[in-house]
């Protein structure tokens, strides 16, 4: 039972996909399987999440070989709590799509694409082997190529030239590093190699040691778009039709923020002193880069993609204070950081669709005609920028504390001035779009201020529900973030469960 | 095998940082070749045994040649495959609906 437990996050999406290939021609039929499945994938992210919230870790080996060498399948609490975040933003985004997306697209496979790079998405949270999270790796990011060129066009082509060729490049610096790695330990078993790591470290030369975890720090910053490795992120997320940039930016980046802290807090674990303070550093540059960045934009889909950039930061700052509060502070942020995003891209989405265009200059007035719209911005906005009660309050407050406990005030002071410039930059977006008269109303073409939203702010105030009720619900969500950072802090656990028993 | 890894890599960085977008495509068609042979190199090449357990015995006796690599780089080479071609599909996109393959022109949409 546990075992299927684990397979089927993956495995919803891909018959998903299957059947969806299966109903080419049938656009309704797709839709309907299409949200079957995405609801599917949020039942059984919950399912895994009640399992492993109780008896602790569950891993299970594919084909029954034990442990180093069979195909190992793993799901901590961290895992767990990616795999239900996911499921809701694709079950949310699905939603969201149904309503928004272009027929076309639809005909050029959209449903199919989607479940398939949503299967890579929870393959990569839930695998225990380096060499199968790349092969997850790119099972997501081909779909998310395909997902990114279709319909073409000028920006959209530009953006995915952008977007494939630095992924590429990451990838295949990542797999460098898992050459080398495997050529020195001999394993690429997560859990196998935490032991063995620590053991070839002790007959290797310290450079050797220490251009491993650069490598991978490398492969996996360009795909979190860590400093100094964003640059394709802001140019490329504007680009697609909204839904799919709602579910990039939730998603994409946070799976390379995943593998950052699965590599960083099981493996590369013995040199914190070296890897740890330049993560930290990394993690302040990206923030501060980030911010600024976003404030000099005056598109609305750009300066999200800017402030994804800076909150990149305040997760690898988590990950660089390494304590077990720092972790679980950047568990939470992570968890938060998914569906506030997503919401606003989707209602970046809802105000194109009135306005008729995304750029701050041309829009506005949207306060007096569409009250509602601009309550549920105000969610995510404010929750981004950490005002309590909402969800991204709690997530920074437990960063600052990890970090004032470790005694790292710098960086907690970076991030308390970068959430006051968030604030700025959300303030800028409610004052052109929301707040300011309307520039001459109806003169943009395209623009259709009497749509009907009914159904596009579902999953809006869905997503805005849930910020809220985890912010109000802060303190046992904390407690279930705070026993994950404690689980990555201790991975004996993991390793135990994945060496000693084998599948339970 | 060294050097051949690094004239590889460099090669296709170089390619790489070339304006053409066909270069960049040979590039990373090159990147990943040299990545094939550096697993391949990094798990050590011997003269060996093939890796089947011999009767009487429990484990595989010590000069064996590793399967596990090889199984790798097919891996690798198959996905890498499958990307570099949607990565040429992408590339005649970009040339039908912009008109050329100079990076450069291609990027003036960003400043638009």
């Amino acid at each position: 039972m546990t075992d299927l437990l684990l397979v089927l996050p993956v495995l919803i999406p891909m018959s998903t996909g299957i059947l969806t290939l299966l109903a080419w021609r049938r656009r309704r039929l797709q839709r309907g399987l299409s949200l079957a499945g995405a609801a599917g994938l949020l039942a059984a992210g919950v399912a895994l999440f009640a399992e492993v919230s109780g008896p602790g870790i569950l891993s299970s080996q594919i084909g029954g070989w034990p442990a180093p060498f069979g195909i190992t399948f793993v799901a901590d609490l961290f895992s767990a709590v990616m795999v239900l975040v996911a499921g809701l933003v694709g079950f949310t985004v699905a939603l969201y799509s149904l309503t928004s997306i272009d027929p076309i697209l639809e005909s050029f496979g959209y449903h199919p694409l989607y479940h398939f790079l949503l299967m890579g998405v929870s393959g990569a949270f839930l695998t225990g082997d380096l060499f199968n999270l790349y092969v997850w790796f790119e099972v997501m990011l081909v779909s998310s190529f395909v997902l990114m060129a279709l319909g073409g066009g000028r920006r959209r082509t530009d953006g995915a030239v952008k977007y494939v060729t630095l992924n590429l490049l990451s990838s295949t610096l990542f797999l460098v590093a898992l050459g080398i790695l495997y050529g020195l330990a001999g394993t690429l078993n997560m859990a196998d190699l935490a032991g063995k790591f620590a053991q070839v470290s002790a007959s290797q030369p310290v450079g050797v040691l220490r251009m491993l975890p650069m490598l991978f720090l490398i492969a996996f910053g360009i795909k979190a778009a860590a400093f100094p490795l964003f640059f394709w992120l802001p140019a490329s997320y504007h680009t697609p039709p909204i839904a799919i940039s709602a579910l990039f930016a939730g998603l994409l980046t946070k799976v390379g923020v995943y593998a950052l802290i699965r590599v960083f807090s099981l493996i590369f674990v013995g040199d914190t002193a070296y890897t740890h303070t330049l993560i930290l550093v990394i993690a302040g540059l990206t923030m501060v880069t980030g911010v600024f960045g976003a404030i000099s934009q005056n598109e609305f889909r750009r300066i999200l993609s800017f402030h994804i950039v800076s909150q990149i930061g305040y997760m690898i700052m988590g990950l660089g204070l390494g304590t077990p509060l720092g972790l679980a502070a950047a568990v939470f942020y992570i968890a938060h950081h998914i569906f506030v995003k997503t919401n606003l891209f989707l209602i970046s989405g809802v105000v194109q669709r009135l306005g008729g265009t995304l750029d701050l200059r041309k829009l506005g007035g949207l306060y007096a005609t569409r009250p509602v719209v601009a309550g549920l911005f105000l969610v995510p906005a404010l929750s981004l920028a950490g005002v309590p009660p909402l969800s991204g309050f709690f997530a920074k407050l437990g960063l600052v504390q990890a970090g004032v406990a470790d005694g790292r005030y710098l960086i907690v002071a970076v991030s308390l001035a970068v959430s006051l410039l968030t604030l700025y930059s959300m303030t800028k977006i409610w004052n052109e779009a929301f707040w300011k008269k309307a520039p001459e109303a109806g003169a943009r073409e395209g623009a259709r201020p009497d749509a009907d939203l009914r159904a596009p702010l579902v999953p809006v105030a869905l997503l805005a529900a849930v910020t809220v009720v985890v912010g109000l619900a802060a303190g046992p969500v904390f407690g279930v973030a705070e026993r994950a950072g404690a689980q990555l802090a201790h991975p004996a656990g993991y390793i135990e469960a994945v060496l000693g028993g084998g599948s339970r | 095998m060294a050097f051949v890894i690094g004239g590889l890599f460099a090669a296709g960085i170089y390619m790489m940082l070339r304006r053409s977008l066909v270069k960049l495509l040979i590039g990373l068609a090159l990147l990943t070749q040299s990545v094939n042979l550096l697993i391949f190199d990094a798990a050590q090449l011997v003269r060996a045994r093939i890796p089947i357990v011999p009767e009487g015995e429990h484990a595989l006796l010590p000069p064996y040649a590793d399967p596990l690599p090889q199984a790798f780089i097919l891996t690798a080479i198959v996905i890498s495959f499958g990307v570099t071609s949607f990565a040429v599909a992408l590339a005649y996109r970009a040339l039908r609906t912009v008109g050329t393959d100079d990076l450069d022109r291609i990027g003036e949409t960003e400043l638009s």
